[in-house]
């Protein structure tokens, strides 16, 4: 079963990479935000993973929920900031 | 129950599939929104299913302590999600930005 989470948790950061590709070369300054709310969303998942793969969970759970907010309050708190700025998608 | 966890996975993992691929290959912003919006969400709900089932295990005090967590983290990414993906769209509501449409491909 070890196995298994870590051949899940390889994969999952193959998809990070993808969505990191939206995070460097988006069109627009949204569009990197989504792509770093993705990465973000998948790091939660991943961390838990690890934790198993490591056989401890009750460290790594705590360290995950911090950072799912974490997250949260970035993403919000860039798309508060940008929705300020004129000529946001001309770049 | 091994079976079940395996399975959860493999579908949460289809589902962020889903949501990479739609990021990556639709055509506006706020198309794009849409798979990061749902299908992040479906797939971190299946996969932390999936690990609190096999965190319960041993079953003892400790790991059901722990196993509430993971569906506090469920939870609260269910409330958050999104909540963030509609403060971007409204940013870019905000900003001015047009939908796509046909005529200016």
């Amino acid at each position: 079963m070890d196995t298994f989470f870590l051949y899940c948790g390889l994969y999952l950061s193959f998809l990070m990479a993808l969505s990191l590709y939206r995070a460097v070369f988006g069109p627009t300054v949204l569009d990197r935000l989504i792509g770093v709310n993705a990465i973000g969303s998948k790091t939660a998942v991943l961390l838990i993973l690890i934790g198993l793969i490591y056989h401890r969970v009750d460290m790594f759970v705590d360290i995950a929920l911090a950072y799912a907010m974490l997250n949260f309050i970035a993403v919000l708190a860039a798309s508060r900031y940008f929705q300020k700025r004129k000529g946001l998608f001309g770049e | 129950m091994d079976i079940v966890v395996v399975f959860l996975i493999i579908f949460g993992l289809i589902f962020f599939t889903g949501g990479a691929v739609g990021i990556l290959r639709f055509p506006d912003f706020y198309s794009r929104l849409h798979p990061a919006g749902k299908l992040d969400t479906g797939g971190g709900f299946l996969i932390m299913v999936a690990l609190a089932l096999f965190n319960l295990h041993h079953f003892s005090l400790s790991t059901l302590l722990t196993s509430f967590k993971i569906i506090l983290i469920v939870v609260f990414v269910f409330l958050s999600s999104p909540t963030a993906i509609h403060g971007i769209v409204d940013a870019g509501v905000r900003a001015g930005l047009g939908p796509w449409t046909k005529k200016n491909d």
